[in-house]
């Protein structure tokens, strides 16, 4: 039957990317990776990614200037949070690897961070969070190579034997790394530009935490930009290439292992900085803040968001970071006590992941937009619908 | 002649008489099916009867082998009816199909490669209970080629060896109707007449009704008793095998001979 | 020369409940393959039930048989309500559901027993026997052990080479399709395998807990190690999956006895050993896939 599908779906155009019927996880990925707004917005790509980021930071700035100090912490975390899943879902969504071991490459680069930070004279911060994303590069690289030849479950264990393992080096070295202790992350001093930039924003008092949520927020804004690009660029279309037409793209002359590396390199990168972030924001790193539930907690916000789409990692993120107060005020109005009710967050990730893996394999966004697809293919061609269809044969 | 609908009245008993009788074992009456929009089946009508071979023929894609798949219940139709000596079996489950006296071989032969050739038969039987040992000899007697290698693994079998496991495993389930998806292909052409030359005899011989599901329509029609012509999901012929062998206009347009 | 035996005789004790759980990895795996990265989580569970009775004034083996019991249900239940919807799908999305129901067990477990840490009871000693005047560290619990996994490994031989919901079992597993047509029930028979490799899982998930703690994520660990030892095997074998598993445990038993503070870095070299089996042979030590593929 397979015969029949190569030429419809050549002749439906891009079907690859807009085939409605197939609710996969990671095979929805469309090309947009924020799609809306396309009235208004420049056509071409990066003019409208830099609007976007104007506008994404205009209200950033708004945003953090109206929330209070907790809030301000809380879109802290949420920047790491995103910054992690971004690179997540770029690997996961775009090229179909997945990854449970991406807590482990925070790690490196929040023990980076933190020894740079530890020196009498620290580097600046800029350089300092390169630093980590160059080891967290590294060792992602490393892994890459060997996760290019593994896929589905071989590669989700070999992943999470790298989020189990890894942290146990920073314990085997505890003179330089603090044993399960971990290190005391100093923070890093405010520039006086910033005192003086709030001053007259908001007139708000420009604290440590406030900077620090500033610091989050400009790496998030810079990551997700670039990745923004890079999806729409041609290493993008080659990655989707990679991951839905495998045998196509090998012979049409990719490499699929050196595509699949560079997509670990770019995700790890992200997790670096995402480390980095972690690690001033809490001003700690240990052992115990890279467990396997950082690599699921991670997992679980690309998956809700939907795989592939950057707003959906952000959208996941928030629910990581929004979601555990809320539902741990919930367990406690029904009478659990604290480490019982603490737990009911991981609980409801872990639901959450089984019943969108059923019901909505495409998550938020893809959900959404899937619809819409699906309303525009009916409308479309029927050529299009048979290539779909003729998958089952 | 197939296509006049008799009664389907003929009762149960006395189906696997002598080949004279024209008992209607299996009945398709309108069938289609679809892949999500796209009908592979569009109101597919025919019968098999005991002590025959039916033929299905058609070229690629004409949806020969999702008839035979939408027979046995593993695709589900969005119309019509099957069936099976009187029995409506269109919402059977596939498992009980077997125990219906309907084996269905599916394409690329369908054997069990990490198993024996002897586990393979025995899965066969597995539904029936206990299976006396004689109904395995009897399935060795006919295929002496599997017999030498009934303890090596399936996978080490030849392609012709496959298909005699197949369908001595088929025949093992004492089917009254045996659905034989693409018996031919990839195998040599004297291999291909060894085995319809074997399937000829079964049918004559237990008035078993086969649906034989062919790309190779030359191989088929030299053995069948009744061809059914598909194109893109429709019947557009049915008629005895000689008839369809003479139709030279018919030949050239849909089986490529 | 002592010290090594010791150290051995400690890593295939250890080994052999690796192996028991890569067992029950390769079960699933070759009926339905998924890997259930839950395997762990869920022998957690049936592991605090078993404690529950415990503390309860139950006995040992009153416990034991309702954990095994308990789990046999879990899975059979795993299987027929969440994992059912996404099998044959993407291998992604089932990789995904059974990573959630690792964390929603896990977490369930801290909700409803707690996360402190309980010590586990075992039914024979943790002294050595003596042998000629010293100490090996040969203990009856780690004869119990062995026993018990040898035992459960044997029952599944016979289980598979000679009865026929055996011979059904494995043809499902190979064949769904030609095992349907052929009139096996293909859908119970993968119930029944979830069923028992999470019997087996469960009984790898007390035999680790016997004589020392548990806590929600006591068995985290395991779930590396067992599938580690699985892949050393190849994922499709039985028999790799308990070679693999003694492999492993010798291997870390080593790390931890000869390198100094080794303990820390026992994780770290099971994911060395991984990525190397993985580099060398990615289909595992005994892998038949390339007869799969044929």
């Amino acid at each position: 039957m397979s015969d029949l599908q190569s030429p419809t779906s050549a002749a439906a155009g891009k079907a690859t990317d807009d085939a409605p019927t197939t609710s996969t996880a990671g095979a929805n990925a469309p090309s947009a990776p924020t799609g809306t707004g396309r009235s208004f917005l420049p056509q071409s790509t990066l003019p409208r990614h830099l609007v976007v980021l104007v506008l994404s930071a205009v209200l950033a700035v708004v945003l953090l200037e109206v929330s209070s100090p907790y809030q301000n912490s809380q879109i802290a975390t949420l920047s790491y949070y995103a910054i992690a899943a971004g690179g997540l879902t770029v690997l996961t969504g775009m090229n179909g690897q997945i990854s449970l071991g991406h807590g482990a490459l925070m790690a490196a680069g929040a023990y980076t961070t933190a020894l740079f930070l530890d020196a009498d004279e620290p580097l600046p911060l800029p350089v300092i969070l390169l630093a980590a994303i160059v080891v967290a590069t590294v060792v992602g690289a490393l892994v890459g190579v060997a996760a290019a030849r593994l896929h589905g479950p071989y590669l989700a264990g070999a992943t999470l034997a790298l989020a189990v393992g890894l942290p146990g080096l920073a314990i085997y070295f505890h003179d330089i790394f603090g044993g399960e202790q971990g290190m005391r992350v100093r923070a890093p001093q405010a520039p006086d530009a910033f005192e003086s930039f709030v001053q007259t924003v908001s007139g708000n008092n420009a604290s440590s935490t406030k900077w620090l949520a500033y610091v989050g927020v400009i790496c998030l804004l810079i990551t997700y930009f670039f990745l923004a690009n890079l999806v729409r660029s041609r290493i993008g279309r080659t990655w989707r290439a990679v991951r839905d037409q495998e045998v196509a793209a090998e012979l049409a002359g990719i490499n699929l292992g050196a595509w699949r590396v560079l997509a670990f390199v770019v995700s790890a990168a992200a997790a670096g900085l995402a480390g980095g972030v972690l690690a001033i924001v809490v001003r700690l790193a240990a052992p115990s803040g890279f467990t396997l539930v950082l690599s699921l907690a991670l997992l679980t916000a690309i998956v809700i968001g939907g795989l592939g789409s950057l707003l959906g990692a952000l959208l996941g993120s928030a629910l990581l970071v929004f979601l555990p107060p809320f539902v741990t005020n919930l367990g406690s109005d029904f009478g659990l006590n604290g480490t019982e009710a603490a737990q009911l967050a991981p609980f409801v990730y872990g639901v959450v992941l089984i019943v969108a893996m059923i019901f909505a394999p495409a998550g938020f966004v893809g959900t959404i937009r899937l619809r819409r697809m699906t309303a525009k293919a009916r409308r479309g061609s029927a050529a299009q619908a048979k290539a779909a269809g003729a998958n089952g044969g | 002649m197939a296509e006049t609908h008799g009664s389907t009245a003929m009762s149960a008993t006395g189906t696997t008489g002598g080949t004279a009788t024209t008992t209607r074992l299996l009945e398709v009456e309108g069938l289609s099916s679809a892949y999500g929009p796209v009908r592979a089946l569009d109101g597919v009508s025919l019968s098999a009867e005991a002590g025959r071979i039916t033929a299905v023929l058609g070229a690629n894609g004409a949806g020969k082998t999702t008839l035979l798949r939408t027979i046995s219940g593993l695709v589900r139709p969005v119309a019509g009816r099957v069936v099976l000596d009187g029995e409506d079996i269109t919402k059977a489950s596939v498992e009980s199909m077997v125990g219906r006296g309907m084996a269905h071989v599916p394409e690329g032969r369908g054997v069990i490669a990490e198993l024996t050739v002897d586990e393979n038969l025995r899965v066969g039987a597995l539904f029936r209970g206990k299976v006396g040992k004689d109904e395995f000899d009897r399935v060795y007697d006919l295929f002496p080629r599997i017999a030498e290698r009934r303890n090596n693994a399936a996978h080490t079998l030849s392609g012709g060896e496959r298909q005699m496991l197949v369908i001595g495993r088929a025949l093992l389930a004492k089917p009254r109707v045996l659905l034989l998806d693409e018996p031919s292909l990839g195998l040599a052409p004297r291999i291909v007449a060894q085995i319809f030359g074997l399937l000829r005899q079964l049918v004559d011989a237990e008035g078993l009704s086969v649906l034989l599901v062919e790309q190779n329509a030359r191989s088929a029609l030299s053995v069948a008793d009744v061809g059914v012509v598909l194109n893109l999901g429709r019947v557009v012929v049915t008629d005895s095998a000689s008839t369809l062998m003479g139709d030279e206009d018919l030949r050239h347009a849909y089986l490529g001979f | 020369m002592d010290y090594f035996v010791n150290v051995t005789i400690t890593g295939l004790t250890q080994g052999i409940i690796y192996s028991a759980f890569a067992l029950a990895l390769v079960l699933i795996w070759r009926s339905t393959r998924i890997v259930n990265f839950a395997q762990g989580s869920m022998a957690a569970a049936t592991t605090f039930i078993a404690l529950a009775l415990i503390q309860a004034g139950q006995s040992y083996w009153v416990a034991l048989v309702v954990a095994l019991v308990s789990g046999f249900v879990l899975g059979a239940l795993v299987e027929r309500v969440i994992i059912r919807p996404v099998e044959g799908g993407p291998e992604l999305n089932a990789v995904i559901v059974t990573l959630g129901l690792f964390v929603a067990i896990q977490a369930l477990i801290a909700i409803i027993f707690g996360s402190s840490f309980q010590s586990f009871p075992t039914p024979f000693g943790v002294r050595g026997f003596q042998v000629g005047g010293s100490t090996i560290p040969l203990t009856p619990t780690s004869l119990y052990v062995i026993g018990s996994v040898l035992i459960t490994m044997a029952l599944l031989v016979a289980l598979f080479r000679f009865t026929r919901v055996g011979l059904a079992m494995r043809a499902s597993a190979f064949s769904q399709e030609v095992a349907r047509l052929l009139g096996v029930k293909v859908g119970g028979m993968l119930t029944l395998g979830w069923g028992l490799a999470a019997v087996v899982g469960s009984l790898s998930g007390l035999l680790i807990a016997g004589g020392g703690f548990v806590y929600p994520a006591y068995m985290d660990s395991l779930i590396v190690f067992g599938f580690v030892a699985a892949i050393i095997g190849g994922l499709d074998s039985p028999v790799g999956a308990i070679v693999g598993g003694l492999i492993l445990g010798l291997a870390l038993s080593y790390v931890n006895g000869y390198v100094e503070r080794g303990s820390a870095l026992v994780s770290v070299a099971a994911l060395v050993i991984l990525i190397v089996v993985l580099l060398v042979r990615p289909g595992g030590l005994f892998s038949s896939t390339t007869a799969r593929r044929a």
